[in-house]
């Protein structure tokens, strides 16, 4: 095994550093919570119990746009008058809840008690809640908590929130622990196989990802851990990852053929990688990733695309759509931007791109039909709308919904911009 | 608390958005944090809106909690005033909105807007989508028609002879279970009576809609769970009668009709001597014999789920074997019509509580939700979806409505072609061990799908692999149709072995099981259950061939 290196510096956007429309008004984004949706299906032995309103339970079976009947792994624990009112205690309802969601899922082995906004703000402990209730069932079960609350967190900030409340429970590394390297972030688990395989082929194989599949598999973390992310919105997992001793490789997000390969660049740099061996390594997933990529070139070359704010996935995104397929950014909008982070995501965009962060809805809807962008990044309430008027768009849930990371994915990525312009283009009504 | 996976009904400030929604005039301004801004796509994707709902959002944020959430309501309901200049505005609080206690009534009346402004109290932790919607719509007939009541007492002046009959059609709302068809063939059978359509509403109506509401004879109620509360103020404000009937199946309709006809003052006889369905003629044919006695579960809104049970026992010939709804509210006349068939309703609005039961009762058909329409799914149930909550399947491009005698035909398919053809039946039983021809190879008018197959229960009820098609009969791919996720909706299989019974712990003798194999598999788990029953109770063990056919005589089935 090579010896690992420390990271070096990202440099700074300096004197590129775009301009950022700073927005607050009407938001048209989910709330934390919606993250539960992938979350669940990722950790196979862990529950999500929200405690919140019939509206977070109607959130969760309507985010994905149609009803998803199957029995999840997720549930709402529903506040109901008697508990606001305080005639009933609201933990010893919460504790009973528990008992028989336990009791019907013995297979679960790590339950999250979710915080909504009205759990929020009636200030409903969760973290005394978990910790009780985690000494109750230890040690077949761990409780942790976290909120996925819309008045603290937006979308994508969910995943964030949970992976931050697993960090401390993540087991230390042996203080003699070689260097390791994690990878933090959800990922489909074929795109997690890829990477792994990846990283191997260059000699990197005490590799970990966060979280793992299955609760007993969490990886362990310390001083030695060195850690890369997926996604950019996870900004407090980070934080409570250093605390753990752990360092961060800066680096592009993975997404395109040249954001993977700066991203696992940044790996092979700390562990010492020869160019050879990671040439060697990714020359011809890279190179199929170019091939892939032409195929929705010519559709996409020249054509103006617009974000509003959904995932934080935005600027990786238009970093990929500007430079490898040529499409020109005509505003870039994200939720929050977390500018260390995206450091080298922002450096890499074109110059005097328009990005903004937060959002006025109706002020952002005037701007993009002014703009009359060739196709619209947007959620769910806003697509249809905008199709109505004539514009194209690409729902940005399904960017989160869908495997689009690493160079076999870079074709498939560029194609869920390609298909509406390509269906637009197809159709005679 | 309330353990829940899934809800029938969204919280009451989803049902204010059906009525703004439906309305072309109305914007609702609503005190709620960013995450409830979900409710848009229910109206843009499910029922494929090209527009946005007319509703602002404050969107508070925890850093705004220690501040002035009021002022941000003020500018929020300021600003969606000056941008949309709407003719009346709605102003309440989601569920978070509504703990933190800013009064939006008040806040906005202190707006000074030159528009009527409407408060809305929905509790929501008390209340649910239909009440949400009713006290809604109720609230804004209010407003809007009350200055135009006349002075209590007023005798309502005579029509003038010759003149027609004018009604008000109330209840069909945004993201309702066909709703947009329904009026359309309710309207077609008021004209037909040469009855004249003052208002309907909340569907398109605008506000001076709703303010003339007063002009009408009477008022004709699609939903009563919707527009119920409404026409009881308007007949005690206007003295507009209220037609009671909803005209949902052929006798309901010829119903609907007398009653319209005779408040009216018009002669139905041409009307109902030429009904336009085929259900009572396909009902007789011999081909539907078949379908005499078939089990058939039922719930739904109250609505609808009423309506079935007459359709299912007066119309098709089916035995209901259960009836439940998730309305609350209407609880009282879903128990009559329990009671009228010899059953106890089934009030709940916890989908396990159904599971349970259409598990327990065994049915051959149900007529559900969407929720129902999986549970039926994962029991091996054919079924049919007649009511809310609403699936994307349910705004279909054709015209499909649920009322009046086109609806009574769109029924009878809807409900009749997941089961399977008489004669199929037959077949099936008489000869089981044909390689193709065999129950487990599907009903042949339905295609060959995937069989879906329930791990862990190899004998319970209905075990054996059935269409792998959706009840409608369409391929289960589809069922999901809006999102194209990377990962699989249905997951895996649900461990449910508390939710199905469990058979009784009885032993059969390996020649009597497979006999029992014999019976096709739609009945072979009430043969199964009434054997064991039998047996049980005559303490008879193992169970024998004989003890098969003997059941079989002691039950008649």
């Amino acid at each position: 095994m090579n010896a690992p290196l420390l990271a070096t510096p990202v440099p700074a956007s300096g004197c590129s550093a775009p301009p950022v429309l700073r927005e607050r008004g009407q938001r048209e984004v989910f709330c934390g919570l919606t993250g539960i949706m992938w979350l669940h299906r990722k950790i196979q032995d862990a529950f999500f119990l929200i405690v919140g309103s019939r509206t977070c339970a109607h959130l969760m079976q309507s985010a994905a746009g149609v009803m998803i009947f199957a029995e999840p792994r997720f549930a709402t624990a529903i506040i109901e008058e008697k508990d606001l009112a305080g005639l009933a205690d609201a933990n010893a309802e919460l504790d009973a809840v528990v008992e028989r969601l336990l009791a019907r899922r013995p297979e679960i082995r790590m339950l999250f008690l979710v915080g909504s906004c009205p759990s929020e703000v009636i200030k409903l402990d969760l973290s005394r809640a978990a910790l009780r209730l985690g000494q109750r069932f230890a040690p077949q079960v761990r409780v942790l908590n976290y909120s996925g609350s819309g008045i603290e967190t937006t979308f994508t900030q969910g995943e964030d929130a949970c992976l931050t409340a697993l960090v401390p429970t993540l087991p230390a590394q042996p203080v003699d622990a070689e260097a390791s390297l994690l990878i933090v972030g959800v990922l489909a688990d074929a795109v997690e196989d890829q990477f792994r395989r990846l990283l191997a082929a260059m000699g990197i194989t005490r590799v970990a990802f966060l979280p793992a599949r299955r609760a007993a598999d969490m990886p362990a973390v310390g001083p030695q851990t060195r850690y890369l992310l997926v996604q950019p919105f996870l900004g407090e997992t980070a934080r409570a990852l250093e605390n753990r001793g752990a360092t961060r490789l800066a680096a592009p997000f993975p997404l395109g053929a040249e954001g993977t390969a700066a991203w696992l660049r940044a790996a092979a740099d700390a562990f010492g990688v020869a160019d050879d061996v990671f040439e060697a390594a990714i020359s011809a997933p890279r190179e199929r990733a170019h091939k892939a990529l032409q195929h929705s070139r010519a559709t996409l070359r020249g054509r103006r695309i617009f974000f509003f704010p959904d995932s934080q996935l935005e600027i990786p995104i238009a970093r990929f759509l500007a430079r490898e397929l040529e499409m020109e950014l005509v505003e870039v909008g994200t939720p929050y931007l977390h500018k260390d982070h995206l450091a080298a995501d922002l450096a890499l965009l074109p110059a005097g791109v328009q990005l903004s962060e937060g959002q006025d809805v109706d002020r952002q809807l005037d701007r993009c039909l002014a703009a009359a962008p060739d196709i619209t990044v947007c959620g769910l309430g806003l697509a249809n709308p905008l199709e109505e008027r004539g514009l194209t768009t690409k729902w940005a849930i399904e960017l989160v919904f869908t495997p689009i990371q690493g160079f076999e994915q870079a074709g498939d990525l560029a194609e869920l911009f390609a298909r509406p312009l390509n269906r637009r283009a197809l159709l005679e009504v | 608390m309330h353990l829940t996976v899934w809800t029938y009904e969204g919280p009451p400030h989803i049902g204010a958005m059906r009525i703004a929604t439906a309305m072309t005039d109305v914007h609702y301004v609503l005190h709620a944090p960013q995450g409830d801004t979900y409710a848009d796509l229910l109206f843009t994707m499910i029922e494929r809106r090209g527009k946005r709902p007319p509703v602002t959002y404050t969107t508070f944020q925890a850093r705004d909690l220690g501040g002035d959430t009021a002022d941000l309501f003020q500018r929020a309901a300021h600003d969606a005033y000056e941008r949309f200049k709407p003719a009346a505005m709605l102003v309440g609080a989601s569920c978070t909105g509504e703990l933190i206690q800013d009064d939006p009534a008040g806040l906005a009346r202190a707006l000074g807007l030159p528009i009527p402004v409407i408060p809305l109290e929905l509790p929501s932790y008390q209340r649910k989508e239909n009440w949400g919607a009713a006290e809604t719509f109720y609230q804004l007939v209010r407003s809007l028609a009350g200055p135009h009541m006349p002075t209590p007492g007023t005798a309502r002046p005579a029509r003038k002879p010759g003149e027609p009959a004018r009604c008000n059609i109330l209840g069909a709302t945004a993201l309702g279970f066909r709703h947009r068809d329904d009026v359309r063939a309710v309207k077609e059978l008021l004209a037909r009576l040469g009855v004249e359509v003052n208002v309907v509403a909340p569907w398109q109506a605008s506000a001076a809609d709703i303010a003339r509401l007063g002009q009408a004879d009477f008022n004709v109620v699609l939903y009563p769970e919707i527009a119920g509360l409404a026409a009881q103020w308007l007949k005690r404000a206007f003295g507009q009668p209220t037609i009671a009937t909803v005209p949902i199946g052929v006798g309901a309709t010829r119903d609907f009709i007398t009653e319209v006809a005779r408040l009216a003052g018009v002669d139905a006889t041409a009307v109902l001597a030429d009904e336009t369905s085929r259900l009572p003629w396909y009902s007789r044919s011999v081909d539907s014999t078949y379908l005499t006695a078939k089990r058939a579960f039922i719930f739904g809104d109250a609505t609808h789920a009423i309506a079935a049970a007459r359709i299912a026992s007066e119309e098709l010939g089916f035995k209901v074997v259960g009836l439940g709804t998730y309305s609350r509210e209407r609880a009282r006349d879903v128990r009559e019509a329990a009671t009228r068939l010899g059953l106890e309703a089934l009030i709940t609005d916890d989908y396990l509580e159904v599971e349970a039961a259409c598990a327990e009762l065994q049915p051959e058909l149900v007529l559900g939700t969407q929720m129902e329409r999986h549970i039926a799914k994962r029991l091996g149930i054919p079924c049919a979806v007649i009511s809310a909550p609403v699936h994307v399947q349910d705004f279909p491009a054709r015209y499909s409505p649920q009322m009046g005698f086109e609806g009574a035909n769109v029924i009878f398919d809807t409900w009749v072609h997941p089961l399977m053809m008489g004669l199929e039946e037959h077949l099936l039983g008489m000869f089981r061990d044909d390689f193709e021809f065999n129950d487990g190879a599907g009903s042949s008018h339905l295609g060959h799908g995937a069989k879906p197959v329930i791990p862990g229960r190899p004998e319970a009820p209905n075990p054996e692999p059935t269409t792998g098609l959706n009840a409608d009969g369409r391929p289960d791919d589809r069922a999901h149709p809006v999102v194209e996720s990377g990962f699989d909706p249905d997951g895996p299989p649900r461990n449910d072995g508390e939710l199905v019974d469990k058979p009784i712990v009885l032993s059969w003798a390996a020649e009597a099981e497979l006999e029992l194999k014999k019976i096709p598999f739609f009945v072979r788990g009430k043969a199964r259950r009434n054997t064991e029953k039998f047996a049980g109770e005559r303490g008879i063990s193992p169970i024998t061939v004989e003890t098969l056919y003997d059941a079989k005589a002691h039950f008649g089935r």
